[in-house]
C-alpha cells in the first residue's frame, strides 16, 4: 500500500497528526463559513422567483452535500478497516457517523422550512428530501448497531460492515427515489434542483460548501481524537496529551 | 449589502420567519455536535485523572507491600 | 469420513435447515400468518371500499412482505449461533460466504416461496385488478431473495445482542425501500395495462446484485460474531 500511510496506523502519530492539522482546520472553517454566510445574507442578490427566502440554499445544499461525503468517508474507513484491520480506522466510524448525522438533520430542516414559503406545507415527498430522510435513517442505523455492542471492536466491525453495505445502496436508493418521485409527480419540478446559477449567488454558495467542507473535517477530527484517546486512555502517552491540552 | 435598512434585512422580504429559523436551527444542531464532542474531552479528562490515582495507589500498595516483606513475593 | 464435495455440502446444509423447520412448523408458518392478519387490518381500518384498497393494494402487500420477513430473520442464525453449530460452519473447509447461501436458500423457500404463492390470495383481499395478479407474484418471486439476503446481513450483524429483533429492522428499512419502490411501480403498472418490462428488470438487477453480493457481508458478519 501507501507507505507514508503506515505510520498512522499508530494511534499516537495519527493523533499528533490531528493535533497539529485541528488548529488550522478550525480557522479555515470560521473564515469560510462567516465570510460565506455574511455574503449569502447580505450581499447575494434576491431571487426573481422566491425572494429572499432562497438564501437557505446556503446551508441546504452543503449540509446535504456533506452528508452524503461523510457516509462514503465513514464507509470508505470501515473498508480500509475491515481489509487491512487497523484500529484507527474503526475508530473513524463512531467519529464520522454523528457528525453526518447531524448534516443530514441540517439538510432535512433547511429543507422542509424551505417548503413552507414554496409549497405550502412543511413537508414534501420531494426526492431530495426523501433522500436525506432515508439517508438519516442509515446513520441511525450504523450508530445504533455501533452502541449495541458492549466490546467497542466487535461494535465498530459491525458498524464497518453495515456502512459499506449502505455506501453500495445509497446510488441505488437515491436513483429509485428520483424515478419514484417523477413518476408520483409528474411534470412538478423540484426547486432543490437548480440546472443553473447566477454567478452572484454562486460564488458564496462555493465559499459556503468550502465552509461546510472544513467544518464537517474539524468536528470529525475532534471526535477521531477522543475516540482515540478514549481507547488508549490506560497508556501514558495519551494521559500525558490529556494533561497538556 | 443589498438591503436598503437592517430591518429590511431582518424581514428577508417576508420571509424572515424562515430564513432566520433555518440559520438558527443549523447553528444549534452543529454548535451542539462541537460541544458534545468538547464535554467528553472534558469527560476523558476526569477519567484519566481517576485512571491515574487508582495506578499510582496501586503501585504504591505492591511498594509498601514489598518493603515490609510480608512472604509474599509480589512479581513487579 | 469421507471429504463431501461443495455441492454435497451445500445440499446437506440446505436439507438440514429445512428438516429443522419442517419439526417447528410455526417457526415459519407465524411470519406467513402474520402477513395475512396485516393485510386484513387495512380495510378493517381504510374502509372495504375497492376502489381505494386497489388503489393501495400493492403497496400494502408489499409493506407488509417486508414487515412479515423481518420476522422470520430470528430463525435463520441464532439457534446455531447458540448452539455451536455456526462455529462449526466456519471451520469447514467450503468458504462460508458460499455455505451461508445454502441457509439463505433454506430461509427463502420457507419465508419468501410461501410469498409468492399466497400472492393471489392477498390480491383477492384488496381487490387488485385481476391484470396485476401475475405482476403481484412476479415482483414477489424477484423481490423476495433479496429480501432474505438482505435480511441475512442484518442477522448476521446483530447475533451478539441481546433482543436484536428491533435493531435488524432499524438497518434492514432503508436497504428495502428501492425493491418497494420498482415492485410496487411494477404491479400498479400492471393493473392499469401498462408495460412493466424496465421495472421488472431493474427489480431483477438489483436482486440479483444482492444476492450476489450479500453473501460475503453475511459471512464477515458471522466471523465476526463467533469470534
Amino acid at each position: 500500500m501507501w507507505r507514508w500511510l503506515h505510520p498512522y496506523a499508530k494511534p499516537e502519530a495519527t493523533y499528533n497528526l490531528l493535533q497539529k492539522l485541528l488548529p488550522w482546520f478550525v480557522a479555515l472553517t470560521l473564515v469560510t463559513l462567516i465570510t460565506g454566510v455574511i455574503w449569502g445574507l447580505a450581499f447575494a442578490p434576491g431571487d426573481y422567483q422566491q425572494g429572499d427566502s432562497y438564501r437557505i440554499i446556503f446551508l441546504h445544499v452543503p449540509a446535504a452535500i456533506f452528508s452524503m461525503g461523510a457516509y462514503m468517508g465513514m464507509a470508505i474507513m470501515g473498508g480500509i478497516a475491515l481489509i487491512w484491520q487497523i484500529k484507527t480506522a474503526e475508530w473513524a466510524i463512531p467519529a464520522i457517523a454523528p457528525v453526518g448525522a447531524a448534516l443530514t438533520i441540517v439538510a432535512l430542516l433547511t429543507g422542509a422550512i424551505w417548503g413552507k414559503p414554496m409549497w405550502g406545507t412543511w413537508w414534501v415527498w420531494d426526492a431530495r428530501l426523501t433522500s436525506e430522510l432515508i439517508l438519516l435513517f442509515l446513520y441511525v442505523g450504523v450508530m445504533a448497531l455501533y452502541f449495541a455492542f458492549d466490546d467497542a471492536r466487535t461494535g465498530a466491525k459491525a458498524a464497518a460492515i453495515l456502512s459499506l453495505v449502505g455506501v453500495i445502496n445509497l446510488p441505488i436508493i437515491h436513483f429509485s427515489v428520483e424515478w419514484w418521485n417523477t413518476l408520483h409527480q409528474g411534470a412538478t419540478i423540484t426547486k432543490f434542483e437548480r440546472p443553473s446559477i447566477a454567478a452572484s449567488m454562486l460564488i458564496p454558495l462555493l465559499i459556503c460548501l468550502a465552509g461546510f467542507a472544513f467544518l464537517t473535517v474539524s468536528l470529525v477530527m475532534m471526535r477521531l481524537k477522543n475516540e482515540i484517546l478514549r481507547h488508549e486512555l490506560h497508556r501514558a502517552w495519551a494521559q500525558q496529551r490529556l494533561e497538556q491540552d | 449589502m443589498v438591503f436598503d435598512s437592517f430591518t429590511d434585512f431582518v424581514a428577508m422580504g417576508g420571509y424572515g420567519l424562515y430564513v432566520w429559523l433555518s440559520f438558527f436551527l443549523s447553528f444549534v444542531v452543529l454548535a451542539g455536535v462541537a460541544l458534545e464532542t468538547l464535554l467528553a474531552k472534558r469527560q476523558l479528562v476526569k477519567k484519566s485523572r481517576q485512571l491515574q490515582q487508582r495506578q499510582q495507589r496501586l503501585a504504591r500498595r505492591t511498594a509498601s507491600r514489598a518493603a515490609v516483606g510480608d512472604g509474599n513475593e509480589p512479581k513487579t | 469420513m469421507s471429504q463431501l464435495s461443495n455441492r454435497q455440502t451445500w445440499l446437506t446444509l440446505l436439507k438440514r435447515d429445512l428438516r429443522i423447520a419442517a419439526r417447528r412448523r410455526s417457526d415459519a408458518l407465524n411470519p406467513l400468518l402474520f402477513l395475512l392478519m396485516v393485510v386484513t387490518l387495512f380495510p378493517l381500518g381504510i374502509g372495504p371500499g375497492p376502489d381505494i384498497l386497489a388503489r393501495i393494494a400493492p403497496g400494502i402487500i408489499w409493506v407488509a412482505a417486508l414487515l412479515a420477513s423481518l420476522l422470520g430473520l430470528e430463525r435463520l442464525f441464532r439457534d446455531d449461533f447458540q448452539d455451536g453449530t455456526l462455529e462449526q460452519l466456519c471451520l469447514l473447509p467450503q468458504p462460508l460466504a458460499f455455505t451461508v447461501t445454502a441457509k439463505m436458500t433454506a430461509h427463502w423457500l420457507l419465508s419468501g416461496l410461501p410469498l409468492v404463492i399466497l400472492s393471489p390470495v392477498l390480491a383477492l383481499l384488496l381487490s387488485l385488478p385481476l391484470q396485476g395478479w401475475w405482476a403481484l407474484a412476479l415482483t414477489l418471486l424477484l423481490g423476495t431473495p433479496a429480501l432474505s439476503a438482505l435480511g441475512a446481513i442484518g442477522a448476521a450483524l446483530t447475533l451478539q445482542v441481546q433482543r436484536g429483533s428491533s435493531l435488524v429492522s432499524l438497518i434492514l428499512i432503508p436497504l428495502f425501500i428501492p425493491l418497494l419502490i420498482f415492485a410496487t411501480a411494477a404491479v400498479e403498472n400492471a393493473s392499469m395495462g401498462l408495460a412493466v418490462h424496465g421495472q421488472l428488470a431493474i427489480l431483477a438487477a438489483i436482486s440479483v446484485l444482492t444476492v450476489t453480493l450479500a453473501p460475503l457481508a453475511v459471512a464477515a458478519g458471522i466471523r465476526m460474531s463467533v469470534n
